[in-house]
């Protein structure tokens, strides 16, 4: 049946003359402004209060250190432990990139170049930072496994200019990544 | 012409170095209460710029970091773009808000807020005007408020500003009467209309809920004892009335954002919504400074101190107002504190439990409460059987007044799961 009925419990007369429950709504609320103060609200320690509620105050503590391992922060290419850049320029990122904040002119390689036979790499990479919606698909697209998300949150800028991440920026966010993929190395 | 500059002075520094100040900082304290109690920090950044001054840095310390948030808000009001929307009434959306900010700030007209001062051998009262109608005249430019908002409901030709202002209508109608019925037994019992004279005597006798000092031949503590409970009734309705008044939680019915959208001011923006906010604040320390007034003892500190403090003296300089200045202001901050707690604590009513309350309780223990009062306050004037006949007719008519709000009551139907 698709009506619910139901019986509004019955109330005892101290209940209905209202005040008691109201008393006890005093005593709930000044109880959470006394341990607030004290810094000893509920579940303040687990989310390192600064001592006031169960509040972080921002720009003094950050939150770094309780990053979980799946964040997903600023989006960053990487070069292998070669200082080779991985990113070949396929632009699966840039067509996957639902925000379409992702923006690749390929480059060539040089034939003197000693990894001539990677044939291409970015000759610009810009990620738009006011776009990008941190989904993380182009870490997931990547084939070379040269895009990554990285840990950092604190993304700002003055213009909009400022907010594109051009490849120089993003190599330095990423930094080296060792492993994974081996089949441009000589080794093999 | 003197004293008209007396007056101009009073009104200046009073209204506007006295009133409005408050009205930021009750948004600071609401704020920053609201937080505490939700267990979080609220504004706590904004704080008395000393680096302009050439300090090393702001004062934050002692909780008031962002008592000057209230201040950056409003500036950022003024600069936020005045939109007024094609299809409203614009005359009348243009003086809704003045209609609900102005008559909070004359209210405060008729409030004492200290003793006398004296200087030069001028003595002056810390109240602007002394007349000898303060509770009359704050009721009937107080209640001037819901022309504003009734009036900003229906000039915003939208239909949620239109319930909230309708609403507003009702609640004001309903609280009203429980209001000016409430004050009675306070007016019978001091014989008095004026203010000042009204916390003079609770300076003197204590006062109307602590009545523990100065007792004599016509104020024995017997008789301010007696008096004590109809006098407590009186409070409770007339703070809770007040509560509806100003729009306030759990009464804020004209303005709830969960069924309203922003109630009577959802087409407003920028300033003239501040206005209206403003206007809420000011009668909500109106409302406290009105309480404090009548019921806790005005300015006066109690325990018979108050003479000592009115004949502080430097030189030609009586600065006693002074200290009963502060005195009031800390109480009505207190009171104000105590009006923040009930709105983060009580849930809103529902409509028809608001005009229940209001109509069905209110008013008839408000009703019940003048005879009461005045039977107490006649009592040794009368012989005793008259006093005694008295009283059973009063206890008959409060029981056939309780039996009839009960049999009329509506129960709604039983039903079973």
């Amino acid at each position: 049946m698709a009506v619910v009925k139901l019986q509004r419990p019955k109330l005892a007369p101290g209940e209905q003359i209202y005040l008691t429950a109201l008393l006890k709504g005093f005593f709930l609320t000044m109880t959470h402004a006394v341990k607030s103060l004290l810094g000893k609200s509920m579940g303040a320690k687990e989310l390192a209060s600064s001592g006031l509620g169960v509040t972080m105050q921002y720009p003094e503590q950050t939150w770094d250190s309780h990053l979980p391992e799946y964040y997903r922060g600023a989006p960053a290419l990487v070069t292998d432990e070669q200082g080779r850049e991985r990113c070949v320029s396929c632009q699966l990122c840039e067509f996957i990139c639902p925000p379409k904040a992702i923006r690749i002119v390929p480059g060539e390689i040089p034939s003197d170049d000693p990894w001539a036979k990677v044939e291409k790499r970015p000759a610009e990479f810009d990620i738009d930072m006011i776009r990008c919606i941190y989904c993380g698909m182009c870490e997931e697209v990547c084939p070379e496994q040269a895009i990554f998300l990285r840990k950092d949150y604190v993304i700002t800028g003055l213009s909009r200019k400022e907010m594109v991440h051009h490849k120089d920026k993003l190599y330095q966010i990423g930094g080296i990544r060792t492993g994974l993929v081996n089949k441009w190395n000589e080794l093999k | 012409m003197l004293d008209l500059l007396i007056i101009l002075i009073k009104i200046i520094a009073l209204t506007f170095c006295v009133v409005l100040p408050l009205v930021p900082v009750s948004v600071f304290f609401e704020r920053r209460f609201c937080a505490i109690i939700q267990d979080r920090v609220g504004p706590n950044r904004v704080g008395i710029p000393l680096t302009l001054f050439g300090f090393k840095k702001d004062c934050s310390i002692l909780g008031i970091g962002g008592l000057v948030q209230p201040v950056a808000d409003g500036i950022k009001l003024f600069l936020k773009e005045d939109f007024t929307p094609k299809h409203v009434r614009k005359a009348f959306y243009w003086l809704a808000p003045a209609l609900t900010v102005a008559p909070a700030l004359i209210t405060a007209c008729v409030i004492p807020f200290g003793s006398d001062i004296s200087l030069f051998g001028y003595t002056e009262k810390l109240v602007i005007a002394n007349i000898d109608i303060g509770p009359l005249f704050i009721f009937s430019v107080a209640s001037l408020t819901v022309y504003g908002i009734a009036i900003a409901g229906w000039a915003s030709n939208s239909k949620f500003p239109f319930l909230g202002g309708i609403r507003s209508t009702a609640q004001m109608i309903s609280y009203e009467i429980a209001l000016g019925l409430s004050i009675i037994p306070v007016l019978l019992y001091f014989g008095e209309l004026n203010l000042s004279t009204i916390v003079q005597q609770q300076a003197e006798h204590g006062w109307l809920l602590l009545p523990l000092w100065g007792h004599d031949a016509t104020h024995t503590l017997a008789s301010k004892l007696l008096f004590w409970f109809p006098a407590v009734v009186s409070f409770l309705i007339f703070t809770i009335s007040i509560f509806a008044e100003t729009n306030r939680m759990p009464f804020d019915l004209p303005e709830c954002e969960t069924e309203l959208v922003g109630g009577y001011h959802t087409e407003y923006s920028s300033m003239k919504f501040a206005m209206f906010f403003m206007g809420e604040y000011a009668a909500m320390v109106i409302g406290s400074a009105l309480i404090v007034t009548i019921f806790l003892g005005g300015w006066s500190l109690g325990f018979g101190t108050d003479v000592w403090i009115s004949q502080l003296r430097i030189g030609d300089f009586g600065y006693g107002g002074f200290i009963h200045l502060a005195i009031f202001l800390a109480k009505v901050v207190a009171f104000i504190l105590f009006f923040i707690l009930v709105r983060w604590t009580i849930p809103r009513f529902r409509y028809d439990q608001l005009m229940k309350l209001g109509w069905v309780i209110f008013f008839e223990a408000a009703l019940i409460n003048v005879f009461l009062a005045a039977l107490i306050v006649a009592a040794p004037d009368l012989t005793a059987a008259i006093t005694a006949i008295g009283a059973v007719l009063l206890i008959i008519v409060t029981a056939t007044i309780i039996w009839v709000a009960r049999v009329s009551e509506v129960k709604p139907p039983i039903l079973r799961a």
